[in-house]
């Protein structure tokens, strides 16, 4: 699943140093051979004119929202299809809110999980720990949904909400009624979902640390935690960072599970407990309903900020994963 | 002071397959003592035997006893960090913490144990880089990355690093095989200086630098201790023909 | 004594880290408890072979949509594994100097384009000209989201197959385009089908892009190009609903998508089993 995530050697030795080029430089003479060239360099081809179509497709369809609102889009929090007002600023909000709340569940467990995966865990309860994660990650969003409905959301109303109400009610973070689906409901979904990226990743990235590096540290009298934090931890926190990054994107972009569960409610508000919405599940609520071109246009604006949002905290993430790999000196083993 | 190791029907394994088959060895206190011997002979695993770092493998396992002051380092109550603190190791590639500075490095161990005031810190760091003969390259760079130094200076750090915990012992396994010949001069001009405080163990592939550095030299092979006796006499006059053939090149 | 107090914080600081490990796994053991207890009742003959039935009425199965992931998945197959694997091939036989790489990093973009956003495409690109939803924008939305998959996928396993296989088929005469087709791709045969596994399970599971291309259908559909059922959009449209009744068959729907999730992935790990993945 991840695999993909970590460079491959042969990207960083900048040439092939594999494949039919490496073994034989010069031209193909063979009229099979470049007939058999053109078809592969059409196929990459493909994968590049796809992206950039639909990074067009979206900015020409949402030009007329974009012309009408300009910047205002951003920061108005009115949403009236049939005024035809609309403002972004709740569903801005709310994505980043639930994003955030899912990070500051998932990145402390998965991290701490990646941790005891990588260094701590003996042996033989590695492997099926590890793919049980790989099985999290791989259930659907619309299953998590319908968990979220019927067994999250109750359980909120029922015993968490009130719970928070009473301890921590001071806070306008849990004020409010309790219902059960809201804001509070979504983050706490995510944060399932996210978390398996997160320890998947984290704990390839803990994996490149060299084992010099951990010697190094046991040698001087460390614990297995010190030689943890001091070796490994400071080596792979660019990795590590990249990590969180990489959830995040997951948990901006994510849909079904988050429509289920947040309330849908274009509002701004300072509870946990109260509905919201974001970007996604706008989209997935009202996308069929959209009855005009402006409607539709700005709909399709929403879905081209989260595209561009999504697309440069995922192509940071990359960067900071790989950075681990084998850019620091001597770091290679 | 410390009066050295003794080594006692050591014995060890990886997984099922026994490398090291009852090893006995005295070790002086202020004295270098090397170990040579062809690959696979079991120097390494020797050497990690005696800062209990060979157990951190998985499925890897010791008998016997090493003893240190009197005391067994494998006894049963016997914390393995705390043997690692009074054993330092010198590794075969250097390996300094390349997001830490050179300072922070020589400090690593000095800031686990507990020592963090900032003044006590920086002298605990120049004496150990001055012991490890590096303090006057570096001392205007402190802060630079401990990865930014050249191959023999990172050894160096490396040294200085073990140094600042106060070791007893200094294990080094095969410190300048990485290294060219001008930085291995020095590492060995260093532990010459060094043998004056702490008792030094060398594993090393290279016979003539046994012969420089080493007070006394143990000839392993195929996981046992063949010979054991003063560099001088070991070279010029072998008892054991195994060791004879080694030393003149009739294997490797 | 502050040897003592390192001893501590080791222990607790292993101690939270493994229970972290278990945290994380606790919810995939609740859910997937759950859902077995609540769905595996409803999952009966009929449930695999009647269409849903009128609203209020009780009974009836999700057999539609059933066969409708499933064509969507041949659909989206059709276009996405061509594509990918001969991307993936292009990748790594390549000689090109810059192309790709930008193929690679857009492949890795377009893996983390929310696939809400890809809907939005297949229906910009497919539905609004056609002026319908249909079977062949859901198949067109999922191959977007299963090209790169299969493209980095079959990248990696054709760039384990060692050199000195290619040099020898090249030293006995035989044509490049021969060597790749005859010798490198069989021989990461098994990776590569790992990676169209992976990718099915991935698109099985998809409702978001599906929402306004295939759109959903309580009939069978006659044609590709009229809306379809899937099982993912059934379960969401169930699920939402106020019947108790359709949400038992939400829950049966689930039971069914989650076992063929996990029955391809788990054939996919078989396929590489024992073989070398990677830097690990």
């Amino acid at each position: 699943m991840s695999t993909a995530i970590m460079p491959n050697h042969g990207e960083e030795a900048g040439q092939a140093a594999t494949g039919i080029s490496a073994t034989r430089p010069g031209r193909p003479a063979h009229w099979g051979d470049q007939l058999f060239r053109l078809l592969l360099r059409a196929a990459g081809l493909s994968l590049v004119v796809l992206v950039i179509a639909i990074c067009a497709v979206l900015v020409w369809k949402a030009l007329p929202a974009m012309r009408t609102f300009g910047w205002r889009f951003l920061v108005t929090s009115v949403w009236d299809p049939v005024a035809e007002h609309y403002g972004a600023l709740p569903l801005i909000y709310g994505t980043l809110l639930s994003s955030l709340l899912a990070l500051c569940l998932a990145v402390p467990l998965g991290i701490g999980a990646a941790i005891y995966l990588a260094e701590l865990a003996p042996m033989w309860i590695r492997s099926p720990i590890a793919f049980l994660v790989e099985l999290l990650a791989a259930v659907p969003s619309v299953i998590y949904g319908l968990w979220g409905v019927f067994v999250l959301a109750p359980i909120l109303r029922m015993y968490v909400q009130p719970a928070l109400s009473r301890t921590f009610g001071f806070l306008p973070l849990f004020q409010g009624p309790p219902y059960g689906v809201g804001m509070l409901a979504a983050g706490i979904i995510l944060a399932i979902m996210i978390v398996p990226f997160i320890i998947a990743v984290s704990r390839e990235v803990l994996l490149a640390v060299p084992n010099t590096q951990r010697e190094a540290a046991l040698a001087l009298g460390a614990t297995r935690w010190e030689t943890t934090r001091i070796a490994v931890l400071r080596y792979g926190r660019s990795g590590l960072v990249g990590a969180i990054l990489l959830g995040l994107g997951r948990a901006l972009g994510e849909t079904m599970a988050v429509t289920m569960v947040i309330g849908n409610r274009p509002e701004i508000s300072a509870s946990l407990f109260a509905p919201g919405y974001t970007m996604a599940s706008m989209l997935a609520n009202e996308f069929t309903e959209a009855t005009s071109n402006l409607y539709l246009s700005a709909l399709i604006e929403v879905g081209l900020l989260l595209f561009a949002v999504t697309v440069c905290v995922n192509a940071l993430a990359r960067l900071l994963v790989w950075s681990v790999g084998g850019a620091v000196a001597g770091g290679r083993e | 002071m410390a009066d050295g190791m003794f080594v006692r029907r050591l014995r060890a394994w990886f997984g099922s397959m026994e490398v090291l088959h009852g090893i006995d060895l005295a070790i002086a206190a202020q004295q270098v003592t090397a170990i040579i011997g062809p690959s696979g002979c079991g120097k390494s695993t020797f050497i990690r035997c005696l800062n209990r770092m060979h157990e951190v493998v998985a499925g890897a396992r010791t008998e016997g006893q090493v003893l240190l002051n009197g005391a067994d380092l494998y006894a049963g109550d016997v914390d393995p960090v705390d043997v690692r603190r009074r054993v330092g190791m010198v590794f075969q590639r250097p390996n300094p913490f390349p997001t830490m500075s050179v300072f922070d490095n020589v400090a690593a161990g000095l800031r686990m144990n507990g020592i963090s005031r900032n003044g006590a810190l920086a002298d605990k760091v120049e004496a150990s880089l001055l012991q490890a003969a590096l303090w006057d390259e570096v001392k205007d760079q402190l802060d630079k990355s401990g990865a930014s130094l050249s191959g023999g200076q990172q050894q160096r750090l490396c040294i200085a690093r073990a140094l600042a915990v106060n070791p007893e012992v200094l294990l080094m396994d095969e410190p300048c095989s990485a290294l060219d010949p001008i930085a291995t001069a020095k590492i060995e001009e260093l532990i010459l200086e060094l043998k004056r405080r702490l008792t030094v163990v060398i594993v090393t592939h290279n016979m003539q630098q046994a012969a420089r550095v080493s007070d006394v030299t143990g000839f392993f092979l195929m996981g046992e201790l063949i010979e054991c006796d003063q560099t001088s006499r070991l070279f010029t006059n072998p008892t054991d023909q195994r060791t004879e053939d080694y030393i003149t090149g009739r294997f490797g | 004594m502050r040897f003592q107090l390192r001893r501590i914080v080791n222990r607790v600081m292993n101690g939270l880290a493994a229970a972290s490990a278990f945290l994380v796994v606790l919810p995939l053991l609740l859910i997937l408890a759950f859902l077995v207890y609540q769905g595996a009742s409803s999952v009966n003959l009929d449930f695999f072979t009647h269409l849903p039935k009128p609203v209020g009425e009780p009974g009836g199965g999700m057999a539609n949509a059933i066969v409708g992931t499933l064509t969507l998945i041949g659909l989206a197959a059709l276009v996405g594994l061509p594509l990918g694997i001969l991307g993936g091939v292009y990748l790594v036989e390549s000689r090109d100097p810059r192309l790709p790489w930008a193929v690679r990093f857009l492949a890795d973009v377009l893996n983390g384009v929310p696939s809400i956003v890809v809907g939005i495409f297949a229906y910009t690109l497919v539905v609004l000209p056609m002026r319908r939803f249909s079977a062949v924008a859901g198949g067109v939305a999922l191959a977007c989201i299963m090209l790169p998959i299969v493209l980095r996928t079959t990248e990696e396993m054709v760039r384990l197959v060692p050199n000195s296989l290619r040099e020898a088929a090249l030293a006995l005469g035989i044509p490049e385009w021969k060597v790749v087709l005859r010798v490198v791709l069989p021989t990461a045969r098994a990776g590569i089908l790992t990676g169209v596994m992976v990718s099915i399970a991935r698109i099985a599971g998809e409702t978001a892009p599906l929402l306004f291309t295939a759109f959903g259908n309580r009939f069978w559909h006659q044609r590709l190009d009229q809306p379809i059922a899937a099982l993912p959009l059934q379960i969401f449209a169930y699920a939402i609903a106020p019947y108790d009744d359709w949400h038992r068959q939400a829950w049966a729907g689930a039971v069914v998508l989650i076992a063929l999730i996990f029955l391809t992935s788990l054939a996919a790990r078989l396929a590489t089993r024992g073989r070398v993945r990677g830097a690990r």
